[in-house]
Order: C-alpha cells, then structure tokens, then sequence
C-alpha cells in the first residue's frame, strides 16, 4: 500500500473517530432526558402534582406546588438583587473596560463562576442563616445571587461590545453625558443579550441544589414568606429521590422532570432572544 | 510644528476641565461586587473554620478519622475522593470533549455542527439534581450489572478492581465526566478555533491531510488553551456536589477498590452540615470547604490564565 494511500486512510479514520466520540457526547443527553421523561411522566399527569403540596406517604394527590413556588420566589428575587447589579458591572466592563480595575473585575468574576456553590452555601449560612438563627428563602437567594452575579455581568460586557461604535459616537456628539449614552442608547439596543445572559442564568439558578441545603433549606408547606424556609424543585428531588417508598420516588422524578422543562424553555428562549441580537448586530 | 501662540491649543486650555464621571465612578464599585464577592467568600470561610484550623493544624490535611463523637476530624479520605473522582471523569471526558470541539470548530458541516452545539450545551443546562437521581436509579444499578460485576469477577485479584457495589467511586466519575464534558467542548472549541487560520491553511497547501493538519499543526497550537480547558472542567469536578452526594455511597474511608463506596469534600459538607452541633465539628465542615475552595480557586486562576494566552497568541 502507498505511503499516500495510508495517510488518507489514518485521516479518514481519524475523522470517523471524532464524530463517532460526539456522538457518544450526545448520549447521555438522551438518555437522562429519556428517563427523565418515561420515569416522570406518570407523576405530572395528574392535575393535583400542580396544584397540592406534600403528603404524608401512601395518602395519594401528593403535589410539588410548594417546591414551584419557592423555585419561583429564590430564583425571584435572586435575579431582582443580581441583575441590576451585574448590568452596571457588565457596562463599566464594556464601556470603560480598559483599565486594571476592569481586569480584576473579569478575572474575579471568571474565578468566581468556577467557585464551588456548595462553598457560596456555606458563605450565605455564615452570614444570613447563622445571625438570625433560623434557615431563610432570602439567605438562599442571596447565595443563589452570587451563583448569577458573574454569569450575567460577562454576558452583558460582551453584549454590550456587540453595539457598533457609531452608535456610542453619535451621541456622544450629540453631546449627550456619558451616563445618558451608556443606559439611555447603548443599554436597550443591547438588550437582547442582556436578557439572554439573565436567562441563562435564571436556569442555571434553578436548577442549583447545593447553595439552598443549609439556607433555603427546604419546606414542606406552601410558603409566600421569604424570610422563613422556602422549598425548591431541585431541593425536593434531592430529598425524595433518596428515600425508600416508591411513591415519594416517583414525585421525585416528577419533579424532576418538571425542573428539566423549566430550565430547557428559559434556556431556548435565551437563544431565540439572542438571535434577535445577532441579527441586529450585522446590520449595521 | 504646534507652537504656545497655536490658537487650537490656546482654545484647548481655555477649556473648563472635564466634570469627574461619577457614571464610570459608580459602574466601577459596582462591578467590584464580583471579585469582592469571591475575597469575602473565602475569608468568611476561614473564619468560620478558625477552631478546626488552629485545634487540629496541618494534621487536618492528613487525618484519615471522621468521628463527631470522639471529635476526631481528618480530611484526607474526602481529598482522595475529591481528586481521584475527578481525575478519572477527566480521563473518560477529555478524548470525547477534545473530538466533540474538533467536530464544532471544523468549517463545513453546519447542520450538523449546530445540532451538537446545541445539543452539548444542553447537557450542561441540565441540573446536576437531575443527572443525580439519574445515576442513582439508571446509571448505577446498569454500570453495577454490566461494568462492575464482570470486570470485579474477572480482574478481581488486582485490589482497585474488587468488590463491585452500585453505589461507588467510579460511577461517581461517570457521572462526573458527563457533566465536566460541555465545559471541555465548548472553551476547547472556543481555542481551536483561535487558532490562526493561516497555520491550518498553510498545512494543507503543504498537502498535510486532516489528520496530520489537525494532530501536527492545530492541537500543538491550541496545546495551551486546552490544558486551561481540562483546568477548568477540573475545577468544576472537583466543586461538584449533588449528582456525586447522590451516587458515590457516602463511605468516609479510603476506598480499597474503585468499585467501591466513597465519599468527597463537598458530599461530606451536604449531607452532614445541617446536622453538625457545637464548635469543632462545624467548624471542620467548613474548613473542608475552605480546602475545596482554594483548590479550585487555584485551578481556575491557573486555567484562565492558560486560556487568555492562547486567545491573545490568535488575536496577533
């Protein structure tokens, strides 16, 4: 066989390897999501999953209203306190992003997306659980807070960076201060990717089971109070799925199945919005 | 040549200095929020876990007893846990993660390349709850039947090969290594295709085919940018709590066997914290905690650094 020949056999060879292993990538999506699906789908079914909350085991028309509302309320007010922040962070990043403050910003907040959340739990329960005595949504959402802070101010910086000069350029020419131009013209037509970043992180912080053990703790009654212990979608899983009774498992997974669906649609819906963005940005 | 008498230059200094930007002012205390956010982070662990640390020092760290009751605390099983599980996802993740990046950054092919962009950034939406409950009732009684029995019957005589049990170590890093595998994909992909194009074309203009274009010119390229990616996922691994509490069978020992129960810094701290009374104990906890987070900490800085040099080598 020719030298040649060879060659073109290893390149092609090496070609059906690579997408052979992405291939293997992708199964374990299907298959989580397949049993996610087949195992939960007994579960939502019934109307009363919605619409109760816990049951003690073996009374039927157990639910997960309670762990819907308090997935809702963390994740709430979480992002009201995360992303007003991380906007004005992500726009000094974008706008004055040359300068040593804004490289301790990016790496800080590069390092902090990679820090452990089951640590950014014991920080929240050092310093709003333990002072008060008792386990709160708040504390929970301030951790979860956290959780979003770097993701939404990266997004934003580099959505930001999309908007084409001439915008920022008219008007300042205009004469219009900097602070006008920033919020007033650079912020909504960047909005798009703003919202996408703040959607990627509102799923990425609902699904988050580890910063909410020792702050939202979890609560197996309806709940509207913040300052008390909240439940969680995630928190609920994590909890049923351990237990031996099988109805208990089976909400587990129901719940879990529910959890996928709500990160999976705030997840599309982030990149449907971005594509709007994108869109916009190569126009001009 | 610009003179004093230069009436643009006189214009210049006749006007008013410029008012202080109180906007940039303000954006800039803002965004400290993040890298304070991370200092505060860790000194409040470390002074949480102040007890554990001056009453048990650097034994801490090599301590193999977990006992509350004899308050006997060493954390060297939970780190041996930590970092083999993570060793081994990386191991099983980095050859699929390194192709799957190939795959997304090679040109051409775009239907496809859309759909497993999407597909592999879906697998990093998904809770780590979900993969948790998953292992636990898919992933390890199948891994028990068809990996572990067979391979503990066969090569059982090697010690790390015995005793199969379906809550274990290495379904641990099975579980892991999918869910370290989007972060190797994408910030992989993401320096491959930082990769100069002309290095790439000029190989293949040189004849070089696929393989020796990408094995002998992309990957050395790229070499640095993807040890920061196989950093970062590291980290993540290392961090990871629920999917690992739910499936490594929560043993405080130092596994005899790979197929055996163990149990990592993190899963110690989910399971025990809510439970653990008076100084010592929790104040060990947390110090675990103090561990994991300056481990990561490291890596990350590391990692990152590792990243922005290969960006900053493209972007020349």
């Amino acid at each position: 066989m020719s030298r040649n020949v060879q060659r073109l056999i290893t390149s092609r060879g090496a070609i059906s390897g690579a997408y052979a292993l992405t291939g293997v990538a992708l199964v374990p999506l299907g298959l989580v999501l397949a049993y996610t699906i087949a195992k939960g789908f007994p579960s939502v079914t019934h109307l009363e999953f919605f619409t109760n909350v816990e049951r003690p085991v073996g009374i039927p028309g157990a639910g997960i209203a309670h762990a819907i509302v308090g997935t809702l309320m963390l994740v709430g007010i979480a992002s009201l306190g995360a992303i007003p922040i991380c906007v004005l962070g992500g726009i000094f990043l974008a706008e004055y992003g040359i300068s040593r403050i804004a490289d301790w910003v990016r790496l800080g907040s590069d390092v902090l997306i990679g820090a452990p959340s089951i640590a950014i739990g014991l920080f929240a329960y050092a310093l709003l659980v333990a002072p008060f005595h008792h386990f709160s949504g708040l504390a929970g959402s301030a951790a979860l807070a956290v959780l979003m802070l770097p993701i939404v101010m990266r997004t934003t910086e580099s959505a930001v960076r999309l908007i084409p000069g001439g915008l920022r350029e008219s008007g300042l020419a205009l004469g219009l201060p900097r602070w006008r131009v920033s919020l007033q013209l650079i912020l909504p037509a960047a909005a798009p990717g703003v919202i996408t970043g703040g959607l990627l992180s509102v799923a990425r912080a609902s699904g988050e089971t580890a910063p909410l053990l020792f702050t939202g703790f979890g609560n197996p009654f309806l709940s509207f109070d913040p300052t008390q212990p909240l439940a969680a979608l995630p928190l609920t899983v994590y909890h049923f799925a351990l237990l031996p009774y099988p109805s208990l498992q089976e909400q587990a997974w129901g719940a879990a199945l529910v959890l996928v669906v709500m990160v999976l649609i705030v997840n599309l819906a982030s990149r449907y919005v971005l594509r709007g963005q994108i869109r916009f940005a190569g126009q001009q | 040549m610009a003179t004093a008498t230069d009436p643009t230059i006189a214009v210049r200094s006749q006007a008013p200095p410029a008012p202080p930007d109180r906007f940039r002012l303000l954006t800039a205390v803002v965004a400290c929020a993040a890298p304070a956010a991370l200092i505060l982070i860790v000194f409040v662990l470390f002074q949480q876990a102040w007890p554990a640390v001056i009453h048990y020092g650097l034994g801490f760290l090599v301590g193999t007893n977990w006992n509350p009751v004899s308050q006997e605390f060493g954390a060297l099983p939970g780190i041996f846990g930590t970092v083999s599980t993570s060793l081994i996802a990386l191991a099983l993740a980095l050859p699929v993660g390194v192709a799957a990046a190939l795959v997304l950054a090679e040109q051409g092919a775009a239907g496809i390349r859309s759909l497993v962009g999407t597909g592999i950034e879906l697998l990093a939406a998904i809770p780590s709850v979900v993969y948790g409950i998953w292992a636990l009732y898919v992933l390890g009684p199948w891994t028990f039947d068809h990996i572990e029995t067979p391979v503990s019957d066969r090569l059982g005589f090697i010690g790390w090969l015995a005793s199969a049990s379906p809550r274990s170590l290495f379904t641990a890093s099975l579980v892991l290594a999918v869910m370290i595998l989007p972060t190797l994909a994408a910030v992989s992909r993401d320096v491959i295709r930082a990769v100069p194009r002309g290095l790439k074309e000029n190989a293949i203009a040189l004849g070089a085919t696929w393989w020796e274009t990408t094995w002998q010119v992309i990957l050395p390229s790229a070499r640095a940018g993807i040890i920061g990616a196989t950093i970062l996922a590291l980290g993540r691994a290392l961090g990871e709590t629920i999917a690992v509490t739910m499936i490594i069978g929560n043993n405080y020992q130092i596994p005899p066997s790979i197929f055996s129960p163990a149990y990592t810094l993190a899963s110690v701290i989910a399971n025990e914290f809510t439970e653990a009374t008076g100084v010592l104990y929790p104040a060990a906890l947390v110090e675990l905690g103090l561990v994991l987070i300056l481990v990561t900490l490291t890596l990350n800085v590391v990692a990152l650094l590792l990243v922005r040099s290969t960006a900053a080598r493209a972007a020349i």
